[in-house]
């Protein structure tokens, strides 16, 4: 069906998707490009110029630029591992032969439904706070000083928080490929006698290996802009603790008022994130066709 | 899997499984029962679970400080419209890139999900430059296309998928009976496509509901939707835990009941189709 007419038809009706998305990206890209070159600081607007890579130098050179990378790294990669291993596990059981399976699906899919900004403010308020949360009191109650999440442990403590938002969405993907395994081929396994961790590891685990991929790639792109989080509970501190690369580049927008540096962060973190982009596109395009 | 299991072990699974799952959603159940707990009782050692003095005065006084109406029409007008508008868009887009797909479709829909790693805060200024010189800021029309571009890519790559099981024989022969390219679309596909556009258009209202960084960066107030109601009444310091449940709830809430009752279709969606 690839008339000459069809495929000018085609052109014409995918256009308009690419055309926006283009100047979307291309407009702030461009400006952003811009200003990276600038000397542009909202506290002397009257002092600009052209100041060649320094922007970028000063950057790079900043003791917090490779701390907000590995922070990034770390939260990705953290957040990443534990919601794809207890979403392995969580599905497994729930796909065990279990009463209430419908209400089970509801109260796992809900923290999905919850906001950023509301998310980090329960778990900021209502369970990590010092004196008046939940954990505190537990803590007391056990005979312990409570533990200052957020203060002490500000990666980790934001690390769980975000766990806790995708936990749901990794579980639930995960559960829907194993209820499409087939029974008859896990009943022959188990009939001649293996054992459950091989059947685990020789017939779950390649059948998953598909929508692991989607989960990855999919958390990966949320992940990399993770923000409200942040800025909802430990606003990058204590220090720079819990600073990543998107969180850097906002403190040096709104909060030093250099827009020449935020921009040379910004045009860092887009090739940055192309890079993961680049690799993770190639693992995912596998499955584009299948 | 229909198999005959014996009785001790299914409760022992169901038992594993309704801890695990109540253990994940505790947060948001807490948060809904401490919103109607009084402020003492709310931060009360140890905790309770329910109180005596269970109260709706905490919604109340938030519905009076604050316009809680307008932040919710805010919300509904945003997720709804941007979402509505990126369906006009990405359907035709979808449709040629499943049907009529060329060697570089695959390329395209790459592209196109790529557009959304580049991080937020790395445009933020010209972004919000653009929009005061447009007059765009803070207006609903600003926003409904900042949220539609944002979820562009998800809601061609999700549509695409579901066009792709769509079988092309169909639309061969509505051509053979001499169907125009637009009735092929209004009158064969998308009555086809309906369970799919429904599960992209729910995850897309979802998502654009709970974004907040765009939410709250471009507007102040006659467009805020409730991610920016929410971001009011952060830092609470102590005494405020009741209302600040209150407020978080009547945030999520009704995105909450709307997942609920949309949960198959939302989590046929939300696979992309690598799936089935």
């Amino acid at each position: 069906m690839s008339t000459q007419s069809s495929r000018f038809a085609a052109r014409l009706m995918v256009a308009p998707s690419v055309i926006v998305l283009f100047i979307w990206m291309i407009v702030p890209l461009g400006l952003t490009i811009f200003f990276s070159f600038r000397l542009y600081r909202l506290i002397s607007p009257e002092r600009t110029g052209w100041v060649g890579f320094n922007n970028y130098i000063w950057f790079l050179n900043s003791p917090d630029f490779w701390l907000a990378i590995s922070n990034t790294l770390l939260l990705v990669g953290g957040v990443l591992a534990i919601t794809v291993v207890f979403g392995v596990l969580i599905a497994l059981l729930i796909d065990q032969p279990v009463w209430g399976q419908g209400p089970l699906r509801i109260l796992v899919i809900s923290p999905f439904f919850v906001m950023p900004p509301v998310a980090a403010s329960i778990w900021e308020n209502l369970f990590m706070h010092p004196q008046n949360g939940m954990l505190a009191s537990a803590a007391q109650g056990l005979g312990m000083q409570p533990i200052l999440f957020l203060e002490n442990y500000p990666m980790a403590s934001i690390i769980f928080i975000v766990s806790w938002e995708w936990l749901p969405f990794a579980t639930l993907i995960l559960l829907t490929a194993l209820q499409s395994m087939s029974s008859e081929q896990m009943e022959a396994a188990e009939m001649d006698g293996a054992s459950s961790l091989s059947r685990f590891r020789y017939l779950v685990l390649p059948h998953l290996t598909r929508s692991i991929t989607v989960v990855v790639l999919i958390q990966t792109i949320f992940l990399l802009g993770i923000f409200g989080e942040i800025y909802t509970t430990t606003q990058g501190g204590p220090g720079s603790a819990s600073t990543t690369l998107p969180y850097m580049i906002y403190k040096q927008a709104v909060i030093a008022k250099d827009i020449g540096r935020a921009a040379a962060g910004g045009i860092i973190a887009v090739i940055l994130a192309n890079i993961v982009a680049f690799f993770l596109m190639r693992s995912m395009g596998k499955f584009l066709d299948a | 899997m229909a198999r005959a299991v014996p009785l001790r072990s299914k409760i022992g699974y169901t038992a594993a499984a309704w801890a695990v799952a109540l253990l994940i959603f505790f947060p948001v159940l807490w948060t809904i029962l401490t919103s109607f707990k009084t402020e003492v009782s709310a931060v009360a050692s140890p905790p309770q679970l329910f109180t005596a003095d269970w109260t709706l005065e905490n919604y109340a006084e938030v519905w009076q400080r604050s316009d809680y109406p307008r932040f919710f029409w805010n919300s509904v007008i945003l997720s709804v419209g941007s979402t509505l508008l990126g369906l006009v868009i990405a359907i035709p887009a979808a449709w040629s890139m499943a049907f009529v797909s060329g060697r570089n479709t695959k390329d395209l829909l790459m592209w196109m999900l790529s557009t959304k790693m580049m991080p937020a805060a790395a445009v933020l200024i010209p972004m919000y430059l653009i929009f005061q010189r447009t007059g765009l800021f803070d207006s609903h029309i600003g926003l409904v296309l900042a949220l539609m571009l944002m979820n562009l890519p998800i809601i061609v790559w999700m549509l695409y998928t579901y066009f792709k099981e769509i079988p092309a024989e169909i639309l061969e022969a509505a051509r053979m009976d001499g169907a125009s390219l637009k009735n092929e679309i209004l009158y064969v596909l998308t009555p086809m496509a309906v369970p799919g556009i429904a599960s992209t258009m729910l995850l897309n209202i979802i998502l654009a509901w709970n974004e907040a960084f765009w939410t709250i960066t471009l507007t102040t107030t006659k467009a805020a939707p409730l991610s920016a109601f929410i971001a009011s009444f952060s830092a609470p310091q102590g005494l405020f835990y009741a209302k600040l449940s209150a407020a978080s709830t009547m945030a999520i809430l009704p995105i909450l009941v709307l997942g609920w009752f949309s949960q198959k279709q939302l989590v046929r969606g939300l696979t992309f189709g690598a799936v089935k």
